[in-house]
């Protein structure tokens, strides 16, 4: 471990020293409002580091355990992003935790902290660490209501993480007893030395992978968790859940793939097997979806279909006929960063709407329209790109990804994606119907506070303007995987 | 190639942008006449754009181009607008029908403002499709009209109106769902979403699917769109819950978006599945006369009347277009693009006074109107030029447009011309029965009272009629156009017979 080391793990340490931070300065002072003020503000100092990583091209730290490249970088972009939004929007809800404000916000930022280095993580025990990481704070966060739905969802998450981690950790197993190292690039190589011949043991071990990271994306069949822990979890949890924790599960899902398992026939074996989880993913997420009244567990089944779409890009590999533009897994990135945006707002509106009504069903946002105009508009624009209607980031994020699934030759997976689109426009302009069109409720104007409704404006300009001007995050993530897949 | 005109740009994005001014500044009243002002703005542009294109078809150097919207190795698209035969009436048509929408909805009380900001976004986003040239831009512009018209039936429609916006949001985002495979499938095909070069490109291009459903996965958008049978069925429903203004853009305009598409995509750039396919065409374009014809003669309610007759006219189009397999394709297709024009304005001037009708009357079934010309003699008269031009009177448009399909269709496809010809005779029975049922006969007491169609009223009325009765008299100004515009896609076809 050098000095150096230490420069290329800034942006990690110092959201970890900035967790810290807050839970000292918690048991300082008395106005817990200063909470989120410092880790909104104490989250640009990562960002700086990261942004100043950038030029700074691959290098390898901690003896070939982490590497710092663009791909990662990207990755802590999009977590930090998401951190601060989620922070900001947490501003009003957080003080419904009373004295537990500072715990709230720096576990929020340790599980940031662990998202960040999976993202980077090129060795399997780091790897896990760093999944772990990123669960154990959110389980705790998911419980922080003290009320027993929170609880449960706590609990379901705590429990069913531990599982997926245990079929996750077997599967490393296997795979690194086929091929005797826990490195990904010194797996990648052996697996495709020539004359190597692909034991069902190694397809196994693949397949156990899938599973684990499968959970944590909330893919079809490994989605059970997510409706209930959706919608016990705080608000804000849910959305960071929702967002950051599904980027950091893609983000290791396509470094582990495409470097250790890149190999030509090898590959094309587990698209084909993500390919299949993405329609189901798409098809089950949709169809449940529609039957929902709470709006969280809407989401959360809308999550599973976003999973879904964003599994199509996945299997859209390099090495089939067409993929060697990489426009699969840069489609995936440029995804998951305006998902990142249209689910923020969504989810800052309803935190906004439940900090006056305390409930989360889809009923409560009856006249919104009326009574704030600017979160109905915000929230229809959310809906409208989780559909993929112009002009938001979700159509262009959409066209992308399934542009380059055609590309290699997926038209059947493209063709279950479009009508699924089309099938979700249902359930999600049933949020809009229900905020234009029913005026049943007759109390005044719902004003929101300035930290929600901050977060929420910050997060639809960014989907209504990437929505136009979609070309920086599409180059930017065009380079970040590029940067691991020479 | 990189020009910027501006023109076609500032016909797009004024009305877009006057509903952005409209959000922030303007309310009530205010907001009214600010979308007058901005759609009456509109119509010089578009009128404008016509001219210009009718004095200079060739060199009209009305472009937009920007190459590097998402300049993107894998996936290039650009910004480019333009113009040709085919679409510059259809612009002008969205101009003329822009300022009868807002006039239309004069009378209404409930979220004015909202109300016409959705129609101008509404009017920008369907210019955007008609002058779009870039296949990416095009869809893009075709999904942008979805949630305007969602809005306007939703909100301000009647009956089952929540139930009717949804079926029409369903319907068409399931067609360009399957566009949108067709449009990639094309675009990783040849390597363009330029819509000019690429009926030459695929000419040439080892298609990744068979370009037979390439054909299929593009046209069933349009067919939804159009509509043709048996995906019809979303439209009664939403025309006859729409606030007039929405009736009078959807029949008017969006319906046009699915001729359209049939002649920029369909035909121009799938010219031998559409000789292969063409008698499935006719036999649908059939179906669509005598079916819809059939159906309307059943219909009580003046708007859904109106609805399926829209059905059955929207069926000449398709004979039209499946009249490429004759000797004379240039005809019927003229006819079929000269048909989506007078059927845009005849249409709309029918929803119009069936709407204004129903705000005084306070009802559409036809039973319980009659002896309307007394009390409402401008409207009577205005409902008796719309059905006598519906049902194909000489001397208005609608006449030239069914002859000459039926002229086109006739060489290729005897038969199902011949069948056809009952549809007029169908379109005629509804029609007069209609007029006489609810204009003239004895006039009940309670109808007494009722007020003709004041000053704001008639404005748009007299638009179109005047729209209607100059086509009608002189209607080389548009077929002329059309047909220089489907010249390529003539010659094309003619090179494969």
């Amino acid at each position: 471990m050098t000095l150096h080391d230490i420069y290329l793990l800034s942006p990690e340490l110092s959201v970890a020293i900035l967790a810290a931070v807050v839970i000292t300065v918690d048991l300082m002072v008395r106005n817990k409002r200063i909470l989120p003020i410092i880790a909104f503000v104490g989250l640009l100092v990562p960002l700086y580091f990261s942004i100043q990583l950038w030029d700074v091209g691959p290098k390898q730290a901690f003896s070939g355990t982490f590497q710092m490249d663009g791909f990662g970088l990207f990755f802590k972009y999009l977590v930090l992003g998401a951190a601060a939004l989620v922070v900001l929007s947490s501003t009003e809800y957080a003080k419904r935790f009373g004295n537990h404000q500072g715990e709230y916000y720096a576990l929020i930022l340790f599980s940031a902290t662990g998202m960040m280095l999976l993202a980077s993580s090129t060795e399997l025990i780091t790897l896990y660490v760093a999944l772990e990481l990123t669960a154990l704070p959110i389980a705790a966060l998911a419980a922080f209501i003290r009320e027993s739905r929170s609880a449960e969802s706590g609990m379901k998450f705590l429990v069913l993480s531990a599982v997926s981690s245990a079929v996750l950790l077997y599967g490393m197993v296997l795979v690194y007893g086929f091929t005797g190292s826990s490195q990904l690039n010194e797996i990648g190589f052996q697996i495709s030395k020539p004359g190597t011949d692909l034991s069902p043991a190694l397809m196994l071990g693949i397949v156990l992978i899938t599973a684990g990271f499968g959970f944590k994306i909330a893919a079809v069949p490994f989605q059970m968790w997510a409706p209930d822990v959706y919608e016990g979890a705080p608000t804000p949890v849910t959305g960071f859940l929702s967002v950051a924790s599904k980027a950091a599960g893609f983000a290791v899902i396509i470094r582990v793939f495409y470097t250790a398992f890149e190999f030509d026939t090898l590959s094309i074996e587990w698209a084909t097997m993500i390919a299949v989880l993405s329609a189901l993913s798409m098809s089950v997420g949709n169809l449940i979806a529609i039957r929902q009244d709470n709006i969280k567990r809407m989401l959360a089944y809308s999550t599973v279909a976003q999973a879904g779409y964003l599994m199509v890009g996945l299997a859209a590999i390099s090495t089939l006929p067409g993929g060697s533009d990489n426009a699969g897994p840069s489609g995936v990135l440029f995804y998951l960063a305006g998902y990142g945006m249209t689910n923020l707002t969504a989810f800052a509106v309803i935190i906004a709407v439940s900090n006056k009504t305390e409930s989360d069903m889809i009923g409560t946002f009856a006249g919104l329209g009326r009574k704030s105009p600017f979160l109905a508009s915000a929230m229809t624009l959310s809906m409208i790109s989780l559909i993929g209607i112009p002009p938001t980031v979700g159509f262009m994020a959409k066209v992308y990804i399934f542009g380059a699934a055609m590309d290699t030759g997926l038209w059947w997976l493209v063709v279950i994606g479009v009508v699924n689109s089309a099938v979700s426009a249902y359930y999600y302009l049933r949020v809009v119907k229900v905020m234009y069109f029913s005026d049943i409720d007759e109390s005044g104007p719902l004003r929101p506070g300035i930290g929600v409704a901050s977060a929420a404006f910050l997060a639809m300009a960014g989907t209504f303007i990437f929505g136009i001007f979609p070309s920086p995050i599409i180059a930017i993530a065009h380079k970040a995987v590029t940067s691991i897949l020479e | 190639m990189e020009g910027f005109n501006g023109l076609l740009s500032i016909a797009v994005f004024m009305p877009i942008l006057a509903a952005a001014i409209i959000a922030i500044f303007f309310s009530g009243k205010a907001a009214r006449g600010f979308a007058v002002g901005a759609t009456f703005v509109e119509l010089l542009i578009t009128s404008y754009i016509f001219l210009i294109y009718r004095n200079n078809p060739d060199a009209h150097g009305m472009e937009d181009r920007f190459s590097n919207w998402i300049p993107i190795e894998s996936f290039r698209v650009e910004y480019f607008l333009t113009v040709d035969g085919l679409s510059t009436p259809l612009v002008l048509l969205t101009g003329i029908l822009g300022i009868v929408a807002v006039f239309a909805s004069w009378n209404i009380t409930f979220r004015i403002k909202e109300h016409f900001m959705w129609l101008l976004v509404l009017q920008g986003a369907v210019i955007g499709v008609f002058t779009a040239m870039d296949f990416f831009l095009f869809f893009l512009f075709w999904e942008l009209e979805l949630i305007p018209m969602f809005f306007l039936i939703s909100i301000w429609g009647s009956g089952r109106k929540e139930y009717s916006a949804m079926k029409f949001l369903i319907f068409t985002i399931l067609g360009s769902a399957f566009m949108l495979v067709g449009i990639l499938a094309l675009y990783f095909s040849t390597g363009t979403f330029d819509m000019t070069i690429l009926p030459d490109k695929i000419a040439g291009a080892d298609l990744i699917l068979p370009a037979s459903i390439l054909f299929f996965l593009t046209i069933i958008g349009f067919a939804i769109k159009l509509p043709v049978f048996p995906f019809h069925t979303w439209l009664p429903d939403a025309h006859t819950d729409a606030p007039t203004a929405a009736s009078v853009m959807l029949a008017g305009v969006l319906l046009k978006m699915g001729g359209y598409g049939m002649f920029r995509v369909s035909a121009a750039m799938f010219p031998d599945q559409l000789l292969d396919f063409s008698w499935l065409l006719a036999l649908l374009g059939v179906i669509n006369i005598i079916y819809g014809a059939a159906i309307t003669i059943r219909q009580t309610d003046l708007k859904r009347l109106i609805a399926y007759s829209s059905v059955s006219h929207m069926g000449f189009v398709l004979l039209g277009l499946a009249s490429a397999k004759g000797a004379a394709a240039t005809l019927g297709m003229t006819g079929a693009a000269l048909q989506m024009f007078t059927h845009g304005t005849i249409t709309a001037l029918l929803f119009l006074t069936v709407g204004y009708i129903y705000e005084k009357a306070h009802t559409r079934h036809i039973p319980d109107l009659s002896g309307l010309a007394g009390r409402m003699p401008f409207l009577a008269t205005s409902l008796l030029i719309a059905g006598l031009a519906s049902l194909g009177l000489p001397g208005t448009s609608g006449f030239v447009a069914e002859v000459t399909i039926f002229l086109g269709s006739f060489p290729a496809w005897h038969i199902f011309t011949i069948i056809a010809t009952v549809g007029v005779v169908l379109t005629a029975a509804y029609i007069l029965w209609m007029i006489q049922r609810t204009i003239f006969g004895p006039r009940p007491e309670h109808h007494n009272n009722l007020p003709d169609a004041s000053l704001p009223e008639m404005v748009p009325v007299a638009i179109l009629v005047v729209a209607i009765i100059s086509v009608g008299i002189y209607p080389s100004v548009i077929s002329e156009m059309f047909s220089t515009g489907l010249e390529p896609i003539i010659t094309s076809v003619k090179a494969l017979n």
